[in-house]
């Protein structure tokens, strides 16, 4: 306990009413009036006040959520629609990377393992990231910073406001779920802006529900591989980006009914006072955030991508190697976990690679691939339609797989780095585990539903 | 001078400000959210923060260097607050630092499109810290709404200067800069405007502040101090205890009271 | 001259504050956007979900909780 409780109350505000603040702040107030009168002569007020009309519109009664939902949708349109072919380049040109490697291991004389650890384990997962991770992340954050720029994010925080008060979280829990778009731990750090302790825990434990930087990608290769036909049409395309907005809503709601439950529960209490000020609308300078943000992004994703990808590239390559009787070390881990994969609509290879997945999110789909391979045989993966192949016709996917697969990536525990931040930002071990803990409950108790569902129904 | 020193270096270091030679200013940058603050840092130290348009953006106090004159100065970017009173944890780490880091310099950024609301943290920064250059900033959207300022005659009311900026365009940078070397400096002496309050506050402050001068490092604004103590903020006693060597932690600070007149406890 | 909470002020209406009643804080809070006795407030525009209201104080745009705007006096000219 502090000291300072002891102080007599007479001390400290002796007419215990908080009389002296007030007068104190009219005080200040008054010189700023005074000083502002003689200094600042005011617009004309017949101007026509733009921010006012934009924000008629964007926070208005009919078109403030089908706005929201629009831009949403729009965003993520272009980001399906435009990572495609660069995705690809990038891979095809990886990839020949990869295959001149391979003939430099084996002309070098190098073992087989050597190649296997370095090519098909590092190598292959540096590829795999930096190809299907990168291009979506580059066009997606620009344009997100665009809007955040813009000054939209307030209008988004006003405009939900009211759900968030009903499930007794903060208002500005909007805000660093948005933060949670370019990384979880970063949204986690946001939260730093919510004064009360209770509503800051909750929005760092429903933080992980927001797609993350690392996540995201997965989710818009699965749709555009199971929602989207390949993307290769304007058809496939639509379909694929509806069906990732429709993650992003469904996380939404998610955060939604935990924080409700946790303000019931857990962290039981009301909401505290809140104010939001919506600031003016700035012309942003669209140039310097371009390529800011297209920078910022490619340094984030290739670093992730070497520092954390590769190396547990070859550590994952090892475990599909090295054998422990008939099978590998991952497929006796797949195998155990076979039978409650297959009750949440998944298998134990994707159970398997979202528990190896834990240091980074990026490289679950790279090690489901690995870990798939090394059943079977496939000399490269370089395009949405090998995956397709590899998925469907060797492991025997179906909509119901890739529509639990990334429910689950969308609502699974956060990674190691999110978690090691929440460990920071709470300094509780109880909060930590509690974070990583309802996401998982989640996660399994919406992929069971689903799963069920779709299995009693005969959909699958 | 050398003593006097000292006790701040040890404050500063506390707040992670080292120096690399004894010659280097330290700048704080104070401001209102989405007043542009972090581009202001941007634009003075070549650093690319990126900088959203939303409250509460800066959540992590950033800190860069840049050169002027011939002379090296730390910025450290302080969370953007509407005030320094409500005790919020952006508003004391602002408010310590502004009060026992003592920056030799601090910029106190206004938005020029909204100069009364921002003239309220303007005024409690001045009321803190002496050595205070007032950045009006964003003053092309202000032109643009067709809000004409008077500088000069700002800079007379408030009693320190004034440079208008619009950071985005790196008008008024250089003048910023010249300013911040001057106050740093002490090339140039602020007159800050004094608030004075209801005489009862008044009387009661000046007897807290006679006791409490003893308490805290030289240079610390005792008067500030009175105030805060006076309103009830309990915050500002842990800080005293945190950078104060003569309030050892857990110890009551000796607050007299005693023989000051009953009718000062308004 | 017609006394209200903040949260009554009906859109595009300007009201004066006369006293606060919240506490702790929450009054803080409200202080230091500039609510003082005495300052003009104007309901702006009121969020697609109802709550909460957008007003315009001092010059800038503050969105307020109904909890927290009931809590705020203003008189209505």
């Amino acid at each position: 306990m502090k000291q300072d409780t002891a102080l007599p109350d007479r001390v400290l505000d002796p007419a215990g009413d908080g009389i002296i603040r007030d007068r104190v702040v009219r005080t200040i107030y008054s010189h700023a009036e005074y000083i502002a009168a003689r200094t600042v002569k005011p617009a004309d007020t017949r101007r026509v006040d733009w921010d006012g009309k934009i924000d008629d519109i964007l926070t208005s009664r009919w078109l403030g959520f089908p706005v929201m939902m629009a831009l949403l949708g729009a965003v993520i349109w272009l980001t399906v629609a435009g990572a495609n072919v660069p995705s690809e380049l990038i891979a095809s040109a990886l990839f020949r990377v990869q295959d001149w490697l391979a003939g430099l291991f084996v002309r070098a004389g190098l073992p087989s393992w050597a190649e296997g650890f370095f090519v098909h384990g590092v190598y292959r997962t540096l590829a795999w990231v930096v190809s299907v991770m990168l291009p979506p992340m580059a066009i997606f954050f620009p344009l997100f910073t665009l809007l955040e720029d813009l000054g939209y994010l307030p209008r988004v925080a006003f405009n939900l406001d009211n759900f968030f008060k009903r499930a007794g979280a903060h208002g500005k829990q909007s805000l660093t779920m948005s933060m949670g778009f370019g990384c979880n731990a970063a949204g986690v750090i946001a939260c730093r802006i919510i004064e009360s302790p209770r509503e800051r825990i909750i929005a760092i434990l429903t933080n992980v529900f927001v797609p993350c930087n690392g996540r995201f990608p997965t989710l818009i290769t699965l749709s555009s591989v199971f929602m989207g036909g390949m993307a290769a049409t304007a058809y496939g395309v639509a379909a694929a980006a509806a069906a990732v907005a429709g993650m992003v809503l469904a996380g939404l709601w998610v955060t939604l009914v935990t924080s409700r439950v946790l303000s019931k529960t857990l962290l039981r209490g009301m909401p505290s006072s809140f104010t939001l000020e919506l600031p003016p609308y700035r012309k942003p300078q669209v140039g310097r955030i371009l390529v800011r943000s297209i920078m910022d992004r490619t340094v984030f994703v290739l670093g992730r991508a070497v520092t954390v990808a590769a190396p547990a590239g070859g550590i994952v390559w090892l475990l599909a190697n090295i054998r422990v009787g008939e099978m590998s070390v991952i497929g006796l881990l797949a195998g155990t976990l076979e039978p409650f994969g297959r009750a949440l609509g998944l298998d134990g290879h994707i159970l398997t690679a979202f528990i190896l997945g834990l240091p980074a999110n990026e490289i679950v789909l790279p090690i489901l691939i690995m870990s798939y391979l090394s059943t079977g045989s496939m000399a490269s993966l370089d395009s949405l339609e090998a995956l397709r192949v590899l998925l469907v016709e060797d492991h025997g996917w179906t909509w119901i797989t890739a529509l639990c697969t990334m429910l689950f990536s969308l609502l699974h525990f956060p990674c190691a780095t999110t978690l090691l931040t929440i460990r920071q930002e709470t300094k509780s071990l109880k909060w930590t585990l509690t974070a990583a803990l309802i996401p998982l409950a989640a996660a399994c108790l919406v992929c069971f539903t689903v799963a069920q569902a779709a299995r009693a129904l005969g959909l699958c | 001078m050398l003593s006097d020193r000292l006790p701040t270096e040890g404050i500063r270091k506390k707040f992670n400000i080292t120096k690399k030679s004894s010659g280097q200013k330290v700048v704080a940058l104070a401001g209102n959210p989405n007043t542009g603050k972090s581009t202001i840092f941007n634009a003075l130290t070549g650093l690319r923060q990126h900088t959203g348009n939303w409250p509460g953006k800066t959540v992590i106090q950033t800190r860069g260097t840049f050169s002027y004159g011939g002379s090296s100065y730390i910025l450290v970017d302080l969370p953007g607050t509407y005030s320094l009173l409500a005790s919020s944890a952006d508003e004391q780490a602002a408010r310590d630092f502004l009060c026992f880091a003592q920056p030799d310099a601090t910029v106190a950024v206004a938005d020029a499109t909204c100069l009364e609301r921002n003239l309220n943290l303007v005024l409690q920064v001045m009321e803190i810290t002496s050595r205070v250059v007032v950045c009006v900033n964003l003053i092309d959207e202000a032109r643009r709404k067709k809000i004409s300022i008077d500088l000069e005659e700002l800079s007379a009311q408030l009693g320190v200067p004034v440079v208008a900026t619009a950071a985005r365009s790196g008008l008024g940078i250089a003048e910023l800069k010249e300013r911040i070397h001057q106050v740093a400096f002490g090339k140039l002496t602020t007159n800050p405007r004094r608030l004075v309050y209801d005489p009862e506050i008044e009387e009661a402050v000046s007897c807290l502040e006679h006791s409490l001068k003893a308490l805290i490092p030289p240079g610390v604004n005792s008067r500030w101090l009175s105030l805060r103590i006076l309103e009830g903020d309990r915050t500002v006693l842990d800080a005293m205890r945190e950078y104060s060597s003569k309030i050892s932690y857990g110890r009551e600070p000796a607050v007299e009271t005693g023989h000051c007149p009953a009718g000062s406890r308004a | 001259m017609q006394e209200m909470p903040l949260s009554k002020l009906p859109l595009k209406k300007r009201g004066v504050v006369t006293s606060l009643s919240a506490e702790g804080m929450a009054r803080r809070r409200l202080l230091d956007l500039g609510l003082v006795p005495g300052t003009a407030v104007e309901a702006v525009r009121r969020s697609p979900a109802g709550d909460p209201t957008a007003f315009s104080i001092r010059g800038a745009i503050i969105a307020l909780r109904k909890e927290d705007a009931d809590k705020i006096t203003v008189s209505l000219h």
